[in-house]
């Protein structure tokens, strides 16, 4: 039996035959005898390997579920409270909303129960709302939005013209279906700013967004369309057809930012803005809500949501209870292998278990 | 140069002999044969002419002919691009492929083309080079045939090196020594004046005997170069076709028109022997020669693994289909149905594709959509990253020293690649015999002389037996072994190292140096060594330094020779009536002796003996007989018996030996009886009849009586190295052998014996057409009754061999099965072949003798198809290529003569020793590799796949994808394929040594543990677990809340970045712990992928955001901050892998299979430390083996003990069995 050195040795006798020999250059790797590490699962590495997963992972679960237990988040579903009671169907919502002569301005009042300690971020919350359809996460032109200027922008349809030949910028439907509830917070009839600065990530508004003058932006104004399709109230109420001036631009627009990036499940919520302080236990913040985008027509929930965040952010039981049931897992099994070992003992290596030894204790 | 050879040739011309003087048989027979003079040349058919001499009139319509060139290849420059694509899309998931990147250009593809059309040019565009190599190759190894040389008349007598692609049709060419033939050709004279010659049609019909051919009478003066200067004729003759054995046609010459036979051609690609050179006239040439007519185009072979994989291919093209509908039908309700709600989309103003008005169009635009989406399911690099493995493996067969031959410096070589997981799955080999089992070599080893054994020399099977004996004589140690199993050490008899003489392998100081003049029975011994030295039909030849050698028809004879010439009766001179022997007597002294050759009575199949009738110097005359022991058994004399009884006990043993053996006889006969005798021989011989055979047969037998046994000879044909190893290890690894030959049924048996494929307590099924009632029948010639009357006789002798097996068959008893050509004609018949299968299944070893190439490929069909387990064929001849063709690997041996069985081969190697390591070590690993591999690839492409669908459901199946178009397309080249390719060339479940030691383990790839469909389906559904982990763990982890310290929460690019991330983790990190054998190749490429993708994202990151679109700056600006992601990364590789884990901890713990087991054992380094032990799981770690000497030993000890047991036997008999 030629052993494994005998063939390496060969090697120093290989050169000194012929030169126009066939004989194939014989090296560790040529020979498939590369130095190599061959773990193999004994018992022992098997139940430190079981033991080791659970000594990790528990308690950075652990850790997990008290970062999200310590996160403070209050969450205020509104969609229904904010229009007046006697609007009874989504259908007579969505009217009320639609209607440009209606006050949709509603109160709303919460409590904080724990103390937030700032930044409290402030979100809102869609639901049933399909960002990441494909005609919609397609329906935008990055190049526009950059330079303000694409000679393309058919995948913007049918958001690419207002009456035929104004180019709308920016284009697309994302952007027109702008999300324009707007929230204003006092905390126990103190007025709290809501930062709107430094929500939405800084590659976007420096490489992506470019400035560019809006036009013809926003352009969802009932009077100038088929009711049913409206997307709320005036973006702004001062911008029509015939007056497009700008506002501010693109790359200063950090909600048109953030709501650029497209969710990717149909519950998502975005960024509304920050509240730089601290707010108090037991204080009671009034909040009015300028309740006009519209989710009544698919029977989408608005949510406002306030949260403070944790160095694992906001919160969130899943990646603690997640990491605990694995990590609480392995040590079961460490312990049920332990005690298979344990009942059923097989030596390693055991040569009663190869298969010609079956077939002798089977005959 | 050219002077000397003349001079060289005409000393040659003055030993010259007229064979036809010595061949009593074959050279006088007088020519009725070729007397059916073909009445149709001329005729549709048989419209050939050639100008002999003329070749510029070949130059021109209709005379135009192929050229000699010679081409094997595949593909040509022009036809090569259509042909290798077409090649391409015939596999099921390039046409899908194709069919995608046709889709990805209209608006339907739910990615970007490129990302689709770059991987499937890529995957294509390797595949083709990989093929234009290949036929580069074959292209390479064609012009070396076609720029050998060969001697062609270019006018007035001269002769000139052409090359064989440039010799024509009616080209006269001169041919030398052990030259080929270039192409078909009419002989028209040879360096023997009778002209005639010696042909080996090795590369035709694989047999090695020599053929004689014999030029026309009025030919036979053309044989010098000058001779051609004017020479002219026209040859009419039959078209091109396949037939070797036939030709049809005509020579007009010198006025006269002469029929021509087979006896007057050479074909391209057999081989001159014996003869200084020959002259001829091309008649076909290149592709038009018998022999390439012959050539069948390569079958392109693939194998098991690759056939089942092309079935799961289909069954998840299913699974696609079936999630394109669901994500159809889906997307088709919720736009009819919700759409229209969904201001936000403007549903009133939308394309076909998302038309809530048109719901059932927008459906199907979606299913094709999903259909090119869910393509992930399928690998599209699963192909290309095969093809890539399997080249590399194949490069590691070549490389492999171990199976590198030494003497001939041939390495093995892998010529497709495309089949080496086969190798791992071998079932049933099917082996030529001659020059692949054996050397076609004869050394004499023994001799039984006057009731006295000569020859320590032992075989190697002998050496093999004894060798494994000795382990066992541990656990018998108290039934002592005969002493005779000693002596087959060597341990009994002196023995003198002296230079080893070709066919020569005697060692015994008895008889040596002339010692035997000292043994009680000298004159007995003399006259054997006379026997030896005249009764013969060899030719000597004397070289410059005086030394004799011999030319000899077969290979025994030349062994014969060469024994007494050591010996010391040196056969020197021959001429026509008279051999000359230089005898050393008694007393040491050179005695030259003369004996008359009165007469020679052939061999031939049915005497199976031959004699000479002599007179020597004193005037006696003597019968010298050589043959077969039952032959010559029944002829002796009341007086010639006395040492039959020994000499019977001594030829039993050395059959058992495998070796071949005569006996040796003579008889004196009185001048009266002589005169007699030979009056009737001589009047048989010049007889014209058709009977003309029996009535020599007749009167030989009639001389051949009352013989005098003198002894019996014991020539081993030389098994190749290593031979009777190599097949025990085989039969160990419970891979069962067939042995395919040319050869004669005793020469079979023989063989079989040899190489410890048959053994003396095995029970010999012989099926064969040698019977009573057939030759009667066959004198009737009628060719009907003959057929009816055969086709019984195979059908009962097959009947009555199964019944046999049923009533006999014990654990113990096993039985060989042997068949020769003629029954198996019968037997190859559609009604019989299945009666055929299941007795040969039911044998541990089948012989069939004398076959044909064709019944060699018709044998190899009904075992592959009959049993539907994988064959594989070895040989070394053209006569092989059939074979090698037909199973589903073919194997050549590359010898130093023919190529024809190597071009025709999927792998070739030096030896027949060396399939050992290819089957057992490079068979396993690749087997293993692949069937893992394939399986694996499954697996990822669920994970990465199943994530895509499950997002549809998020997204109404609008065929939005979670990944960056760039992540999609380079998941399969860049993250996962370079660890998986490695796997699939490197990995080792245990080393080879392991597998050398413990054959068994190969069963593993002959039950197919590693490909069958619930390990599959078990890959696939780890993959869907993976999938799932990866899916919804990363989704429930990031949630709607924030997922970072400063409040961001997650989107699409996140949460696809992410996600692909965990993929990219999964998927590497569980083929780590699939791989058991880590080198830095592996740990580069695992980690190196995983590395790679991170760089990959940072790099793409940076890029342009609108190259990157949503990878921009993704990890470094929203990812890598955020604790939330690498630990989320972690959980879910954890997670993903627990269920893969859990399971193999569980199945080594309580299951183990033999490789796990094998791998603690090394681990523990049991093999080095507890050696008996391992010694003990080796000897047990076999499969029941039927052949082999490991079964040839076991079968003794059961004798032996059953002897000591029973006690019935005295004890002498112990032992005898073996030596």
């Amino acid at each position: 039996m030629p052993s494994q050195g005998a063939s390496t040795s060969g090697v120093n006798n290989g050169t000194s035959t012929r030169k126009d020999s066939k004989r194939p250059k014989s090296s560790a790797f040529t020979q498939q005898e590369l130095p190599a590490c061959k773990p193999l699962l004994t018992p022992k590495w098997v139940i430190t390997i079981f033991m080791l997963i659970g000594v990790v992972f528990i308690p950075i679960g652990v850790a997990a579920l008290f970062a999200s237990r310590n996160v403070v988040e209050i969450i205020d579903e509104y969609q229904t409270v904010c229009v007046p009671g006697r609007y009874t169907t989504n259908g007579e919502r969505e009217q009320f909303i639609q209607d440009v002569n209606q006050d949709k301005h509603c109160n709303r009042t919460l409590t904080v129960s724990k103390l937030m300690k700032g930044p409290v971020y402030v979100y809102y919350q869609l639901d049933n709302f399909y960002q990441n359809h494909r005609r919609y996460v397609k329906s935008r032109s990055d190049k526009q939005l950059l330079d303000g200027n694409a000679t393309d922008t058919s995948a913007c349809k049918p958001e690419q013209y207002l009456s035929g030949d104004l180019a709308i910028v920016p284009c697309g439907l994302i952007a027109w279906s702008l999300f324009n509830d707007t929230y204003n917070i006092s905390a126990d009839g103190q007025q709290v700013t809501i930062n709107k600065k430094g929500i939405s990530w800084k590659s976007d508004r420096e490489h992506k967004f470019g400035n560019v003058r809006p036009q013809y932006f926003p352009n969802n104004l009932p009077r100038d369309l088929n009711g049913s399709l409206i997307g709320g109230a005036s973006l702004d109420p001062n911008t029509t057809v015939s007056k497009p001036f700008i506002v501010i631009l693109l790359n200063e627009d950090e909600d048109l930012i953030v709501w650029m990036r497209t969710a990717a499940l149909p519950t998502f919520r975005k960024l509304y803005g920050k509240i730089e302080q601290d707010l108090a236990a037991g204080s009671t913040l009034s909040i009015t809500i300028n309740n006009v985008y519209n989710t009544y027509s698919f029977g989408g929930k608005k949510k406002l949501v306030l949260s403070t965040t944790s160095w694992l952010g906001g919160k969130n039981d899943f990646l603690g209870v997640a990491y605990i049931t694995v990590g609480s897992l392995c040590v079961f099994l460490a312990l049920l292998f332990f005690l298979v070992h344990w009942r059923y003992p097989r030596r390693l290596g055991d040569t009663k278990y190869l298969s010609w030894n079956q077939h002798a204790s089977a005959n | 140069m050219g002077l000397d050879q003349r001079q060289k040739h005409d000393k040659r011309k003055r030993t010259k002999i007229r064979l036809s003087k010595l061949y009593s048989y074959a050279c006088v027979r007088p020519s009725f044969d070729v007397a059916e003079s073909p009445a149709d040349v001329g005729g549709p058919g048989f419209s050939r002419v050639v100008f002999c001499n003329q070749a510029e009139r070949h130059r021109t319509k209709p005379f135009k002919y192929q050229s000699n060139y010679v081409s094997t290849t595949k593909y040509n420059i022009v036809t090569f691009l259509p042909k290798a694509l077409y090649e391409q899309f015939r596999r099921l998931a390039n046409m899908y492929f194709l069919f995608t990147a046709a889709l990805s250009l209209t608006p339907l593809a739910p990615f970007s083309a490129p990302s689709v059309i770059l991987p499937l040019a890529f995957v294509v565009g390797v595949s083709i080079i990989k093929e234009a190599i290949e036929d580069w190759r074959r292209f390479l190894q064609d012009k070396n045939v076609n720029n050998r040389k060969v001697k062609v008349h270019a006018g007035n007598g001269e002769f000139l090196d052409v090359e064989w692609q440039n010799v024509r049709v009616g080209d006269v060419v001169q041919v030398q020594k052990d030259e080929f033939f270039p192409a078909d050709l009419l002989m028209l004279s040879s360096s023997y004046p009778d002209g005639v010659c010696y042909v080996e049609t090795m590369n035709l019909d694989g047999e090695t005997n020599l053929k004689l051919k014999k030029t026309l009478e009025a030919t036979l003066e053309l044989d010098g170069d000058d001779e051609f200067k004017g020479f002219t004729g026209t040859i009419r003759c039959e078209d091109p076709n396949p037939n070797l054995y036939s030709f049809i046609g005509n020579l007009e010459y010198d006025g006269s028109v002469l029929p021509i036979g087979p006896q007057q051609i050479l074909l391209r690609d057999s081989k001159l022997r014996n003869t200084q050179y020959i002259y001829g006239v091309v008649i076909f040439s290149g592709h038009e020669t018998k022999v390439m007519q012959n050539a069948m185009d390569p079958p392109s072979k693939r194998s098991r693994i690759e056939r089942k994989m092309d079935s799961i291919i289909c069954f998840l093209f299913i699974i696609l289909v079936i999630l394109s509908l669901v994500g159809g039908i889906a997307f088709g309700i919720r736009t009819k149905v919700d759409m229209p709600s969904w201001w936000y989309l403007r549903p009133d103003d939308t394309s076909n594709y998302y038309n809530p008005d048109k719901a059932s169009l927008s459906a199907f635009y979606q299913l094709i959509t999903g259909f090119i989406l869910y393509g992930y399911l399928i690998p599209i690099s699963l192909y290309i990253t095969l093809e890539v493995v399997k080249l590399m493996q194949a490069r590691l067969i070549n490389q492999d020293i171990l199976m590198y031959n030494e003497e001939t410096d041939i390495p093995a070589h892998a010529r497709t690649s495309n089949l080496n997981e086969e190798l791992g799955q071998v079932d049933t080999i099917l082996s030529d015999k001659t020059g692949t089992l054996t050397c076609n070599q004869m050394d004499f080893v023994k001799s039984s002389i006057g009731g006295v054994s000569y020859g320590v020399g032992i075989t190697e099977v002998e050496r093999a037996t004894a060798n494994r004996m000795k382990k066992h004589n541990k656990e018998l140690n108290d039934m002592a072994l005969n002493s005779a199993d000693q002596a087959a050490d060597g341990e009994g008899i002196e023995m003198i190292e002296r230079p080893h003489v070709k066919g020569f392998n005697f060692s015994d100081s008895r008889l040596m140096d002339g010692k035997w003049a000292l043994e009680e029975k000298a004159e007995v011994i003399q006259m054997f060594m006379r026997i030896l030295a005249v009764c013969q039909t060899v030719i000597p030849e004397e070289n410059d330094e005086g030394r004799i050698s011999y030319e000899a028809e077969s290979p025994d004879e030349g062994a014969f020779v060469v024994a007494a010439r050591e010996f010391g009766f040196e056969f020197f001179k021959r001429t026509q009536t008279s051999v000359y022997i230089r005898e050393s007597d008694s007393l040491g002294r050179k005695i030259e002796r003369e004996y008359k050759i009165l007469n020679l009575l052939e061999f031939n199949s049915t005497r199976k003996r031959m004699s000479v009738v002599v007179r020597d110097q004193d005037g006696r005359i003597y019968l010298f007989c050589k043959g077969a022991d039952s032959v010559i058994f029944e002829r002796l004399s009341k007086v010639g018996k006395e040492f039959e009884e020994a000499t019977k006990l001594h030829l039993a043993n050395y059959g058992d030996a495998g070796l071949r053996t005569l006996a040796l006889a003579y008889r004196e006969v009185n001048e009266a009886d002589y005169e007699k005798w030979n009056d009737l021989f001589m009047k048989a011989k010049t007889t014209i009849a058709s009977d003309r055979d029996s009535m020599l047969d007749q009167t030989s037998d009639m001389i051949e009586r009352e013989l005098i046994l003198v002894g019996a000879t014991a020539v081993e044909d030389k098994l190749q190295k290593g031979v009777p190893e190599c097949i025990d290890k085989l039969a160990l690894a419970g891979i069962k052998i067939w042995v395919l030959t040319g050869d004669k049924v005793e020469t079979a048996i023989n063989i079989g014996f040899a190489c410890s494929l048959l053994r003396q307590d095995m029970k010999q099924i012989i099926v064969s057409l040698d019977l009573p009632a057939i030759k009667s029948a066959e004198e009737l010639h009628d060719k009907s009754t003959v057929m009816k009357v055969s086709k019984e006789a195979v059908k009962k002798q097959l009947i009555s061999g199964q019944q046999q097996v049923a009533v006999d068959g014990g654990i113990d008893t096993v039985f060989a099965l042997i068949i020769d050509g003629k029954s198996l004609v019968y037997a190859l018949e559609e009604d019989m072949k299945e009666l055929l299968l299941q007795l040969a299944t039911k044998c541990a070893a089948v012989l069939c003798c004398r076959v044909s190439p064709k019944q060699k490929a018709m044998v190899t069909r009904l075992v592959k198809e009959g049993t539907g387990k994988t064959t594989l064929a070895i040989g070394d001849g053209a006569n092989d290529v059939g074979m090698i063709q037909e199973a589903d690997i073919g194997i050549g041996i590359s010898g130093v003569e023919g190529m024809q069985a190597v071009m025709a081969s999927d792998f070739s190697i030096g030896q027949f020793r060396f399939l050992e390591r290819l089957l057992v070590v490079h068979g396993h690993w690749c087997y293993k590799r692949i069937a893992t591999m394939i399986c694996y690839f499954f697996y990822k492409n669920i994970v990465f796949g199943f994530t895509l669908f499950y997002y549809q459901a998020y997204t109404t199946y609008s065929g939005q994808t979670l990944y960056n178009d760039w992540f999609l397309s380079l998941f399969n080249t860049l993250f996962s394929s370079l660890p998986v390719a490695a796997y699939g060339m490197f990995e080792q479940d245990v080393p080879a040594r392991v597998c050398l030691e413990f054959p068994s383990i190969y069963q593993q790839g002959v039950q197919n543990m590693f490909f069958k469909w619930d390990r599959i389906l078990a890959w696939m559904g780890n993959g869907l677990i993976g999938s799932v982990l990866c899916f919804f763990m990363v989704l429930g982890v990031f949630g709607q809340g924030a997922y970072r310290h400063d409040g961001q929460v997650s989107e699409l690019q996140v949460l696809g970045a992410t996600m692909y991330t965990t993929v990219v983790w999964v998927v590497n990190v569980q083929l780590a712990i699939a791989t058991s054998y880590f080198t830095f190749i592996q740990h580069l490429f695992i980690w190196g992928s995983v590395a790679l993708w991170y760089i990959f994202i940072i790099v793409f990151g940076f890029m342009s955001p609108s190259v990157s679109t949503t990878a921009y700056r993704v990890f470094t600006e929203a990812l890598a901050p955020s604790p939330r992601f690498w630990i989320a990364v972690l959980l879910v590789t954890v997670a993903s892998m627990a269920p893969y884990f859990t399971f193999i901890v569980f199945q080594r713990r309580l299951a183990p299979k033999d490789h796990h087991i094998l791998q603690e054992l090394m681990y523990l380094n049991k093999h080095a430390t507890d050696t008996e032990m391992w010694f003990m799981e080796r000897k047990k770690a076999v499969e029941k083996a039927a052949f082999g000497f490991t079964a040839r030993v076991d079968a003794r000890v059961r004798e032996i003990r059953k002897r000591m047991h029973g006690n019935a036997y005295n004890h002498q008999n112990i032992g005898n069995g073996g030596v």
